[in-house]
């Protein structure tokens, strides 16, 4: 079902880190409630584009545009549009060494609400989520993703989009370095969170994670650009025939 | 997890430098003239109603101070920029000290009332020893600490009525000829705290003392003299706050500790002053057989502070251990560090130092781990931890090491990092502004040392740095 405003509207963007460009032109519309894949080899730009998408510093958007319900966030700084609803799950979380999760889980849930977060219904929502995602009650007062195991590190990334309550959610990479039980529950956490309130853009190298969270749309990047969109039924092709088939497929197409 | 959150509230409250205020100084009833001569440290001796040892001891002091040259390392441009005769040494504040809140002054009370020690108080304080001015004015101990023969007192009341223990232990480990500013404190010391502890008796709740300068260009001697006996144990803690003026302050403090076989002092200290205050400190502990001695040293005002406590290891077994942290903004040069003197064999040290420069600031550790012959099985560990916040703000670290002895095992790292870039957007995508992010990642880098206050004093720390962080980021 279409609606009539997307929530995320990309329009041909150019991004440049330092001197290089590296997207050139992207495009993408995603809709509330929607699941789309962004797949592409490395270096292709995916997270790149995750990166603009929230504000890095160091990715200047030469051209084009990204609009979320409709107002432009284009210069808006990453704590900005944290507010406004756009959540980021990173592929490499950074440590920060001597900050409790539960000093940091509190202190960014009330920065992202805006207001003071009850101690009572900060611990019960948590323990909530916790539970879900199978993380131990040591976790809290652990410093943030400081000796972090990689699955442990992802555990909180989507902790905090259980907490934060995004109507977008980029998970970049979230599935790599997951072993299979750990990917189960991970995606299982993911899944129990999409639904109409909550779009979600997952970028993943391997169409893996795409047997536990299923997207209506899939998109292909290569070299900077969006060169492939379709259903669900692209990502089981490129599983078939790997990324060269996309790239044949594109000279195929150009001559 | 109560404690994470509690401590995590406070870092919202806070929105200025609220000690920025300062009283009429009418009701001073005694300030003695500019500049330091030998009439004034009589005059001084004489109001105290001092015994005549202290005044022989005041006036050796004086002659060590007038012959002593400045110091010719450190940041010498600051330290000869310092007018040592535009200087009120002695202010009184009262003529006497209150013996209860109710007796003390209006003025005064209402000055309290700003910083929170009443609230304070209430809640945790042992005794408070609060030094207004050169004089302490209030000063209360809890009954089961008279009752267990703990001594806590300030220092001119200490002479007065344990004058015998005084004489036996003033200026035997900082004697005035140690340097200029020992000798300048002991010609004209004023106020600071007595604390004996009786053999044996552990004393659970911190010792609390307040420390205040206000009068412009009133320089601040305090002394303090802490004797744990054999077997007991203390913690002392001082925290500091000055209100901003013009010219500068000088503040020059001695504090001696002296932990007899088998005791363990802790001295804890968060000083704060405004960013006119010279802060020339020393301090210094010997530790006897079995005993041990920990700084727990937080610097974050000031416009140079040049502190190194050090623990003098005289017995077997001794241990001590120097934490410090030290927070350099704009035109502050925050010059600390430690000493370690190993005398004995098996005795061990730790020393812990973590700075942060930032718009400018600069920061030094200065550190010696000194290991005297026959001082066998020695440990000892240094590790200093520099984070800068901008390009502009400097940090050096000037360690030595002086062994003398083989069988021993010195450890010594030091890093220098920078805010990341990385660890900025990270905080930021989960909605935090960059001065919150900033202040929470500056927080985290002090966190071994924040977790070693009680948990007042961790909030106030942690309050500080924000106010710090406030403005200097985005």
């Amino acid at each position: 079902m279409t609606q009539k405003e997307p929530l995320l509207s990309v329009k041909d963007l150019y991004v440049r880190v330092e001197d290089k460009e590296i997207l050139k032109g992207v495009s993408l519309n995603i809709y509330p409630g929607e699941v789309h894949a962004l797949m592409g080899r490395n270096g292709s730009g995916k997270s790149t584009l995750s990166y603009t998408l929230m504000g890095h510093p160091r990715y200047s958007v030469t051209r084009g545009e990204i609009l979320y319900k409709g107002q432009d966030v284009t210069a808006m700084s990453p704590d900005e549009r944290a507010r406004l609803g756009i959540y980021l799950a990173f592929q490499y979380p950074v440590a920060i060494p001597g900050v409790s999760v539960s000093n940091f889980l509190r202190a960014s849930l009330k920065a992202i609400r805006g207001k003071d977060v009850p101690v009572k219904e900060f611990r019960k929502v948590l323990k909530l989520e916790m539970q879900k995602l199978g993380i131990g009650d040591d976790f809290l007062s652990r410093y943030v993703n400081d000796g972090f195991s990689g699955g442990e590190k992802k555990r909180l990334e989507i902790l905090q989009m259980a907490l934060f309550k995004p109507q977008l959610a980029v998970l970049d990479e979230t599935d790599s370095g997951l072993d299979i039980d750990a990917l189960k529950t991970v995606a299982e956490g993911i899944n129990s969170m999409t639904g109409p309130d909550l779009a979600v853009l997952l970028i993943t190298h391997y169409q893996r994670i795409l047997n536990y969270i299923k997207p209506q749309f899939v998109h292909v990047m290569h070299e900077g650009q969006i060169v492939l969109s379709g259903g669900s039924e692209l990502a089981h092709q490129l599983e078939a025939h790997g990324y060269d088939w996309v790239t044949r497929e594109l000279a195929t197409a150009q001559t | 997890m109560a404690a994470e959150l509690t401590r995590n509230d406070i870092r919202d409250v806070g929105t200025d430098y609220k000690y920025g205020f300062h009283d009429d100084e009418s009701a001073y009833n005694f300030k003695s003239g500019k500049g330091l001569t030998k009439e004034i440290v009589i005059q001084l001796s004489k109001m105290k109603n001092e015994p005549e040892w202290m005044l022989k001891f005041r006036l050796r002091a004086l002659d060590l101070f007038l012959k002593k040259p400045m110091p010719t390392w450190g940041n010498t441009e600051l330290l000869n920029a310092i007018d040592f005769e535009n200087i009120h040494y002695y202010v009184r504040a009262a003529e006497k000290q209150g013996r209860n809140w109710e007796e003390v002054p209006e003025g005064i009370k209402k000055t309290f009332d700003r910083l929170g020690i009443p609230e304070a108080e209430r809640k945790f304080l042992a005794g408070v020893t609060a030094q207004y001015e050169s004089e302490v004015v209030y000063h209360s101990i809890r009954e089961d600490l008279e009752k267990q023969g703990v001594v806590f007192l300030d220092m001119d009341s200490g002479l007065r009525e344990h004058e015998e223990i005084v004489r036996e232990h003033f200026g035997t480990i900082i004697p005035p000829a140690d340097n200029k500013f020992a000798a300048l404190n002991s010609a004209v010391w004023s106020g600071g705290s007595f604390v004996w502890v009786p053999s044996g008796v552990k004393v659970e709740i911190p010792l609390q003392a307040y420390f205040r300068i206000n009068t412009e260009n009133m320089g601040q001697f305090e002394r303090t003299l802490i004797i744990a006996e054999p077997g007991s144990f203390v913690h002392y803690i001082e925290g500091c706050t000055a209100p901003v003026y013009s010219s500068d302050s000088l503040h020059s403090a001695v504090v001696e500790l002296i932990a007899k076989p088998g005791a363990h002092i802790r001295y804890t200290t968060i000083q704060n002053w405004s960013k006119n205050v010279y802060n020339l400190v020393t301090k210094r502990a010997v530790a006897h057989e079995d005993a041990k001695v920990e700084w727990v040293d937080g610097n974050l005002g000031s416009k140079l502070t040049m502190k190194y406590p050090s623990i003098y290891l005289v017995g077997p077994r001794a241990h001590g251990e120097v934490l410090s942290v030290a927070l350099a903004g704009e035109d502050q040069h925050q010059d600390a560090g430690a000493k370690m003197i190993h005398a004995a064999p098996d005795t061990s040290s730790i020393i812990v130092s973590k700075s942060i420069s930032k718009d400018g600031g600069r920061t030094s550790y200065r550190g010696l781990v000194k290991v005297y012959p026959n001082a066998t099985n020695v440990k000892s560990s240094v590790r200093c931890d520099a984070l800068l916040l901008d390009e502009k703000s400097r940090s050096d670290t000037y360690p030595t090491m002086e062994i003398e002895e083989k069988d021993v095992t010195i450890e010594h790292e030091a890093t220098v990092s920078k805010v990341g870039e990385e660890q900025l957007f990270y905080l930021m995508s989960r909605g935090l502004t960059a001065s919150e992010a900033t202040t929470m990642i500056v927080n985290g880098f002090f966190e071994p040392f924040t977790k070693e206050l009680p948990l007042e004093y961790a909030v106030e720390l942690n309050r500080l740095i924000q106010l710090e962080m406030e403005g200097s980021v985005g």
